[in-house]
């Protein structure tokens, strides 16, 4: 069976070997997935294996007076139980400062905190031996409150104090007020990621006991790797991972979830140790999207020109820190949004509290200063009289001008054609088809009467990369063997098709048709993180460089075989080409011979932020516009999501159907956050942690998504290709939102701008708080 | 002498599975994944909110994860692994070209309830493969190349028999 679909060209064979870049090619593990064979993390079982599984803390904060594990160990069928007193290295993990223990010591700080873990027979005796552990706890009052960590107004939570970071932003004149302000204070909900796929790894020891290896579902293998050794106290060396099959990531499988307990359980017993979580053991044990309150004020010119931004926001990290200083750090310097600003004020923390721990989440807090920038211009455009698109297209970012922390955005930002094309796509029908699926709120709960329409629009920057600094390089070594390429790579798949890229690179690059990938984990260099859509422009990078290092072998092979100049050559297609004549085939060029090269691509470095928050800090940016149609039940408060058209800046579509896939992908979670998803906390406990009680979008709940690609080749990225997988989560929120507003205004109803996500029924129904507009100084 | 609800007969795909030692209640889930070896069954709520675990008991599309094991003994259970008969079905192979896979981790039971969705409306609009496939849940492709897939199906079906 052929792996493309039909080229997306009609292709002269000399011109371009099948399944190269730019073609639709079909996913390499695709029919494992669909015929049930594809192997994710929770399908490996091994002979001989424990079950494992872990206690949490039922508290937001207490402290721990005691743990009792004998009663577990006595029950039948347990074969180890181990707490912090166990930990063999440093009781400490985390991405960036290492503040969170593996299992709890003196105090446990958010509901699903870790204190202890076992290892049974089966998942029923672990369960039955869980219940037995005794702990007493004498419980605290939790820090619930984020502006109480701020203000410095509660005790400390943790060692390293409830302040996580802070940074503030000032550029031009600070002082300068503007014709028409308009300021608004907004908040985001906790998103969680929903991967499908629950937590899950297999550890194996080594049969001398001193390392093991570990096969995982994560973004990150060295980094896991990294985590894990220092925990274990062991080298690095001694802790091997292969990526498991991924059911999915987001950002939710970036920082430890059961990596160490499970590791740590198969070194005690010297047995292989299989851990799953369940759903709603995984809400407590990953992190999320931080929670965001964000005050801002825009100043401008009466005609619309938008002079001043200031800010001030405050994320809540929960319990220990994971990402939360880089999530603080995107947040504030995307506070201006696509659009020129000289002056700016902007201020934000990033706190500690006894909720649960957030780190990434696909957008990585872009999410959060989109929402509230878009509701600004939206409050901007009223006040000056212009409609949304207008007072966007005014102050649209063009490629070479800067962000508020002074960076020039030198690779391309096509703005103003993400809003023209985004607008110029066709609306949908003006009235409903009338089935049930189509009415606000789904089937049978409202009827045609009273609702209306309403239509939104926002437009997003995001950063792709590390930033602040960070030595970001990926690792990819080519191997050409019997006429068939082979790569290997540490790169995570989670789903979102580098795999399939990576072989389509490597088939132009290498003009052979025949490309594998090999066993991806740690016996190769790293790959760094899948996240901050990075993986296609640093992995990718890496396999152009590996396979151009082949290719030069080859070309000086057969410059000197067939005594040709060797700068003369190229490789085009399936043809060794001299001068543009063809010479060889690169497979009878091949003749049976070996290759190899092993490549590290970095990324151009980037400085840190001085402390009025100045410097070139990010590596390149992507931009996105979205239009929503919202039909609205102003009385019931439901609505359905008609339509979502959007224009993306994808730079070069390497995989024009993997885009698309992240394109739609990324507009449910966005929608998602928009109108359903939040996780509930009460008093620093979780509410919902079940697909019963935190919703994500369902089949019936999305819209179709009508798409235009732009593609203005990025001049700094390998291929020309921009990463495409946060650029779409961004900015539909706020367009959903927006909509809402506008199907509002059209029914009459006389409120304030809906000013917090999710949009919940009671938010639409019943009058709210939210932002005021004033006009002049 | 069998122990009642502890043993029971599984056929699955067209084979029988002797399967010993359930748990109480053990579900049909754990039961496919943990004693028979057909690990293409998911789980992903362990409360019949989100369709990995789809199967079909005697035709008709399940959650296996809130079927006990040995309620359905004497039935016929289909599983994403007997969906293609050895190789993929036009279902199957319509999700992969479409583009309807990406973690994979819900494609199997989308493929099973797609399959009986197909059975019972051949023809069926965008709304009614919405509205078939509304307790299957997806977090990677928003859906739009699941719908398309199944129209597809449906499309290449009518055109090969008229």
């Amino acid at each position: 069976m052929s792996d493309t679909l039909a080229p997306a060209h009609p292709v002269e064979s000399r011109q371009q070997v099948p399944g190269g870049i730019g073609e639709p090619v079909l996913r390499p593990d695709g029919g494992a997935k669909v015929d049930g064979s594809y192997e994710f993390s929770s399908d490996r079982s091994i002979d001989g294996e424990l079950w494992s599984m872990t206690l949490r803390s039922p508290h937001p904060r207490a402290r721990i007076i005691l743990v009792d594990t004998a009663p577990a160990l006595a029950v039948p069928g347990v074969a180890a139980v181990v707490t912090a007193a166990d930990v063999p290295g440093v009781n400490g993990f985390g991405l960036i400062s290492g503040d969170q223990p593996v299992f709890a010591t003196e105090e446990v700080r958010f509901v699903g905190e870790p204190v202890a873990a076992v290892a049974a027979s089966d998942a029923e005796t672990c369960a039955r031996a869980i219940e037995a552990i005794v702990v007493i706890y004498e419980v605290l009052e939790p820090l619930v409150d984020p502006e109480r960590a701020v203000d410095g107004s509660f005790e400390a939570i943790h060692p390293d104090g409830n302040v996580i970071r802070h940074q503030r932003i000032r550029r031009g004149d600070v002082d300068f007020v503007g014709e028409v302000t308009v300021e608004g204070t907004y908040e985001i909900g906790m998103q969680d990621q929903a991967f499908l796929g629950l937590e899950a790894a297999v550890a194996v020891p080594d049969s001398d006991g001193a390392g093991l290896e570990l096969l995982v579902a994560t973004q990150w293998l060295h980094e896991d790797r990294r985590q894990i050794a220092a925990c274990l106290g062991l080298e690095e060396e001694r802790v091997r991972l292969t990526l498991g099959g991924v059911g999915g990531a987001f950002g939710g499988r970036e920082d430890i979830s059961l990596q160490v307990h499970v590791s740590l359980l198969a070194l005690v017993t010297g047995r292989p140790v299989r851990s799953a979580y369940s759903r709603a053991e995984s809400f407590i044990g990953h992190v999320h999207r931080h929670p965001a309150r964000i005050w801002m004020r825009h100043h401008a010119d009466r005609d619309g020109t938008l002079r001043k931004v200031e800010a001030r926001f405050v994320l809540d990290g929960g319990a220990y820190a994971s990402t939360s200083s880089a999530v603080l750090i995107n947040a504030v310097t995307h506070a201006q949004g696509p659009y020129r600003c000289e002056n700016a004020d902007v201020e934000g923390w990033a706190v500690r509290s006894n909720h649960l721990p957030c780190g990434a989440m696909r957008g990585f807090g872009v999410v959060q200063a989109c929402f509230a920038h878009e509701r600004q211009m939206d409050l901007l455009a009223e006040a000056c009289g212009l409609d949304a698109v207008d007072i966007r297209l005014r102050n649209a970012m063009e490629t070479g001008d800067r962000l508020i922390t002074g960076q020039p955005i030198d690779n391309v930002a096509p703005v103003a054609r993400c809003i023209t094309e985004t607008m110029a796509l066709p609306m949908p029908e003006e009235d409903s088809d009338g089935h049930v699926l189509s009415a606000p709120g789904g089937a049978g709960l409202t009827s045609d009467d009273g609702v209306v329409r309403g239509v939104g629009m926002a437009v997003s920057i995001k950063n792709l990369m590390y930033s602040e600094g960070f030595d970001d390089f990926a690792t990819v070594r080519c191997v050409v063997r019997d006429g068939r390429a082979s790569l290997k790579f540490a790169t995570a798949e989670v789903g979102q098709g580098f795999i399939t890229i990576a072989l389509q690179i490597a088939r132009t690059e290498l003009g052979i048709a025949d490309v594998a990938f090999e066993s991806i984990d740690t016996a190769v260099g790293s790959a760094g993180s899948t996240s901050a859509s990075r993986q296609t422009w640093m992995s990718g990078g890496a396999v152009v460089e590996a396979c151009r290092g082949v290719a030069a072998q080859i070309l000086d092979m057969a410059a000197a075989e067939h005594d040709v100049d060797r700068a003369l050559l190229a490789i085009e297609g399936e043809w060794i080409m001299s001068d543009g004549i063809p010479l060889i085939t690169v497979a009878d060029a091949l003749d049976g011979r070996e290759f190899e090269h092993t490549a590290e691509f970095h990324h151009a470095p980037t400085a840190e932020l001085d402390e009025d928050g100045q410097g070139d800090c990010h590596t390149a940016f992507a931009f996105t516009a979205h239009r929503a149609v919202v039909d609205v039940d102003p009385e019931l408060g439901l609505l359905r999501v008609v339509q979502i058209a959007t224009a993306q800046d994808v730079g070069v579509a390497l995989n024009p159907l993997s885009v698309i896939g992240q394109i739609e992908g990324g507009v449910a979670q966005g929608l998602g956050l928009a109108v359903m998803e939040e996780i509930i906390q009460t008093d620093g406990v979780i509410r919902n942690a079940s697909f019963t009680d935190y919703l994500i979008p369902t089949i019936a709940d999305m819209p179709p998504v009508l798409i235009s690609l732009i593609e203005e080749r990025d001049p700094i990225a390998p291929l020309g290709a921009k990463g495409v997988g946060e650029p779409p989560c961004i900015s539909v929120t706020p367009a959903i939102v927006s909509a809402i507003d506008d199907a509002l205004r059209r029914a009459g109803v006389h409120r304030s701008a809906l000013t917090r996500v999710p949009v919940r029924p009671q938010d639409i129904a019943l009058a709210g708080e939210g932002s005021t507009t004033t006009v002049g100084p | 002498m069998r122990e009642i609800g502890t043993e029971c007969t599984l056929t699955v795909n067209g084979v029988a599975h002797e399967v010993s030692g359930l748990h109480p209640g053990e579900s049909l889930l754990d039961a496919l994944r943990e004693r028979c070896g057909l690990r293409g069954s998911k789980g992903a709520c362990q409360e019949g909110e989100c369709g990995s675990c789809t199967v079909l008991v005697d035709g008709v599309a399940v959650c296996s994860c809130l079927t006990m094991a040995a309620s359905v003994e004497g039935c016929s259970i289909t599983t994403v692994e007997g969906v293609g008969a050895g190789d993929l079905s036009d279902l199957q192979d319509a999700f992969l070209r479409a583009g309807a896979v990406q973690c994979g981790f819900c494609t199997p039971g989308l493929i099973v309830a797609a399959t009986a969705l197909l059975e019972r409306q051949p023809d069926p609009s965008a709304n009614e493969v919405c509205e078939g496939l509304a307790g299957n849940l997806c977090r990677c492709t928003g859906y739009g190349r699941i719908v398309k897939a199944v129209l597809d199906t449906a499309e290449t079906r009518r055109s090969s028999t008229s």
